[in-house]
């Protein structure tokens, strides 16, 4: 059971609160009877912390949170979350206390999978490791522990996908560009990757279907936006004119060598998709 | 740009394509100055041709020119091919420029040998060089060491390459005489030899200075090919058990033999190459490497070949119903990693999750046990269940082999797995 609190002194409420080791209850789908209580907030990290806080602080606890403009289903009671920096800052540094540096890494990698159904998976956790009095981490056998511990394997297989699929083209002042469409935000993880192997060139990462981009500049990494962006819709491919001169050359000269070491003998494109799935193909230098 | 180099790219890489240790893992290089490239851990696979094998490291070779007349390669000398040579400057510019755009994770280079040994691993050891040196290249690098090659050429290679490699080829020294007359074990077990030692070498000095040159740090690896000759699936697990006791020994690698030199009657004329057989020895590779099995309890003089119905692990197990069935709640590591259906990754989650309560079959499904297999050898003390001691081994290996539902010709195209980690690089 969750103690009484004091509304005035919310930053106890992480500290004292004790809660029963067994799980809370999980809602059934569709939520308790008809009514489902909704949180909305803004979509980001500090909100969702925020989301907690708000949620100890009045003894109210969510079956769904949903970012704004959601459309809500009839019979719901909602509450609009204010993204509070000060309340995500003290949640942040109350879950520092009961879980390791890698799990509240792992929840923020969950969030950037960006989905409402994993938002309340993290609320439910973050919960739980707040007044469980012993670490959940490890309990897999805890759905939710679980559940994370799966989502955190797509989306750091998604920014895997980065580090394998990226294809540059280098572009008349020297910049190497690349544009991709990752389904999870995977971007803001992938950076410190490209940064320390290409420290010697600038580049620019394009994440198309969110509308940014990272742009190295040999110094630091920092977030781009174009209004308008002259590629091909089709490959991701600049225009010629934008291209080095033996940009063109070095792209035929990949393409050239991924067909002359193909082995005949043993074709299996089953095989090939299973590794690079078609979705990658549209922006793969070699494919298009 | 050189126009000749569209050609000289097309032949050498088909030149080169038959190799197929093309993994970069092992080394760490980070990127402290700013220069270009780094390693780490695993290599990336950046692309995966046709063939559905990763692409990781542009795999050529400086010139498919060669003395040697190996029986099972295309550029044996007697082959009537297009030959080509790269300069050291265009395999150097080719390679930072792939890399540059995230083509590869580096170089594997290779070479047939013209001259002799030494003049060839000398230009090998160039391009290196230059890419270390020169352009301050700091990604992979592997170079194949030429058999026969001196002592001071092998020690320096070291210096630049992440990875050193000399190719067995043949699991037999009776059979590397037949089909490559020009090579024998000594050729190849000398360089393998200078490796291990400047590997070694390398680590001492660690201990007493502070900056030693790092020597091959991803160690070195070697290649067998799998049915050119008549040698046994014992024969070649027990060569690779001894290679991996070596301490720079980081991967052996099995390469089903494709029948190209179809005039050649030394060797076998099979229609298609063995991938099952070859698949099965990565499956064996794999119980040797992280599921703790000894080679004897693989193969022996009595089960000399791979069973090639079923994968090594079950085979074990359907040979040693008397282990099973294994209590999920109880047993330790080792025990649980001998089930059927599970994995490393599966075995950790079920050590780690026990402490918290006891684990039903509903939570192994979950954490990715393959429960097809996995049920006829656990108990989770759930109502009883129909195990390996019921059954028999008969029973599962007929139900677990039945025809699955597919096209024919996918029965060639087996995927490495099951519950095995699947190597990148088959
Ligand atoms: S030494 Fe033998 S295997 Fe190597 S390229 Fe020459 S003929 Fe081929």
């Amino acid at each position: 059971m969750i103690p009484p609190v004091t509304p005035k002194s919310p930053k106890e409420d992480f500290v004292s609160a004790k809660y029963s080791t067994s799980p809370p209850p999980t809602p059934p789908s569709g939520g308790w009877g008809v009514i489902t209580r909704y949180f909305i907030y803004d979509n980001t990290f500090d909100g969702l912390l925020t989301c907690v806080f708000d949620a100890f602080n009045r003894k109210e606890f969510p079956d769904r949170i949903v970012g704004e403009n959601t459309q809500l289903p009839l019979f719901t009671e909602s509450f609009t979350v204010i993204t509070d920096e000060t309340k995500s800052d003290r949640v942040l540094k109350a879950l520092r206390e009961k879980i390791s540096r890698s799990a509240l890494d792992m929840l923020f990698i969950d969030y950037l999978s960006e989905s409402d159904d994993t938002t309340i998976i993290l609320f439910r956790y973050i919960r739980k490791a707040l007044t469980s009095e012993f670490s959940i981490e490890m309990n897999f056998a805890d759905p939710d522990v679980l559940e994370l511990s799966k989502i955190y394997k797509k989306v750091t297989r998604e920014e895997e996908r980065m580090r394998q699929f990226v294809r540059f083209q280098k572009t008349v002042d020297g910049i190497f560009f690349a544009v991709m469409n990752p389904i999870y935000n995977v971007l803001p993880l992938s950076a410190r990757f490209f940064q320390n192997r290409f420290a010697d060139q600038s580049w620019i990462i394009y994440d198309i279907r969110r509308k940014y981009g990272l742009y190295y500049d040999l110094h630091t990494v920092e977030t781009v936006q174009f209004d308008h962006l002259e590629i091909a819709a089709e490959t991701g491919k600049l225009t010629p004119e934008k291209l080095d001169d033996y940009e063109l050359a070095f792209q035929d000269l990949w393409k050239d060598y991924l067909k002359a070491i193909t082995i005949q003998e043993r074709k299996n494109l089953k095989l090939q998709r299973q590794f690079m799935p078609k979705r990658f193909w549209k922006y793969l230098t070699e494919k298009n | 740009m050189n126009p000749k180099i569209f050609e000289k790219l097309k032949t050498l890489a088909e030149a080169a394509k038959y190799d197929v240790s093309c993994a970069s893992s092992g080394t760490t290089r980070n990127n402290p100055v700013k220069n270009l490239g780094t390693a780490a851990g695993w290599g990336i696979c950046h692309s995966f041709t046709e063939d559905g094998r990763c692409v990781s490291l542009l795999k050529i070779m400086l010139t498919n020119h060669c003395i040697y007349d190996c029986g099972y390669c295309m550029n044996r000398r007697s082959n009537d091919i297009p030959r080509s040579t790269f300069s050291v400057s265009e395999l150097v510019e080719l390679t930072i420029e792939f890399y540059r755009r995230n083509y590869i994770e580096g170089l594997f280079l290779s070479s047939g040998v013209v001259r002799n040994a030494d003049y060839t691993m000398e230009r090998m050891v160039r391009v290196a060089k230059d890419l270390r040196l020169v352009h301050k290249y700091n990604g992979y690098i592997h170079l194949k060491s030429i058999p026969g090659a001196s002592r001071e050429l092998i020690t320096e290679a070291g210096l630049y390459a992440d990875r050193l490699s000399c190719n067995i080829e043949m699991p037999s020294e009776a059979s590397l005489r037949i089909i490559a007359p020009d090579k024998n074990y000594q050729s190849v077990y000398r360089p393998m030899h200078y490796i291990q030692q400047g590997f070694l070498q390398s680590a001492e000095d660690k201990k007493k200075y502070r900056h030693t040159p790092r020597f091959a740090p991803a160690g070195q690896s070697t290649q067998m090919i799998i049915g050119a000759s008549p040698d046994d699936d014992n024969r070649i697990l027990h060569l690779a058990n001894a290679l991996y006791q070596r301490p720079a020994m980081k991967r052996v690698y099995y390469s089903g033999y494709i029948h190209l030199n179809t005039y050649d009657t030394r060797l076998p004329a099979l229609p298609t190459p063995p991938l099952v057989r070859e698949n099965r020895l990565y499956q064996a590779d794999w119980l040797m490497r992280f599921y703790q099995f000894k080679v004897d309890e693989i193969v022996d003089e009595k089960h000399p070949n791979l069973d090639l119905e079923i994968d090594p692990k079950l085979a074990w197990a359907l040979r040693h119903p008397e282990n099973y069935p294994v209590n999920i709640n109880t047993a330790d590591y080792e025990t649980i990693l001998r089930v059927p259906g599970i994995g490393v990754k599966s075995a950790n989650l079920i050590i780690s999750s026990r402490r918290f309560g006891r684990l039903t079959s509903d939570h192994l499904k979950k954490m990715g046990v393959v429960m097809k297999r996995a049920k006829y050898f656990i108990t989770c003390n759930e109502l009883q269940a129909f195990t390996v001691q019921e059954a028999g081994s008969e029973y599962i290996r007929r139900a677990l082999t039945a025809p699955p539902k597919k096209k024919k010709d996918e029965e060639q195209q087996l995927i490495i797995g099951f519950e095995y980690d699947t190597p990148r690089n088959p």
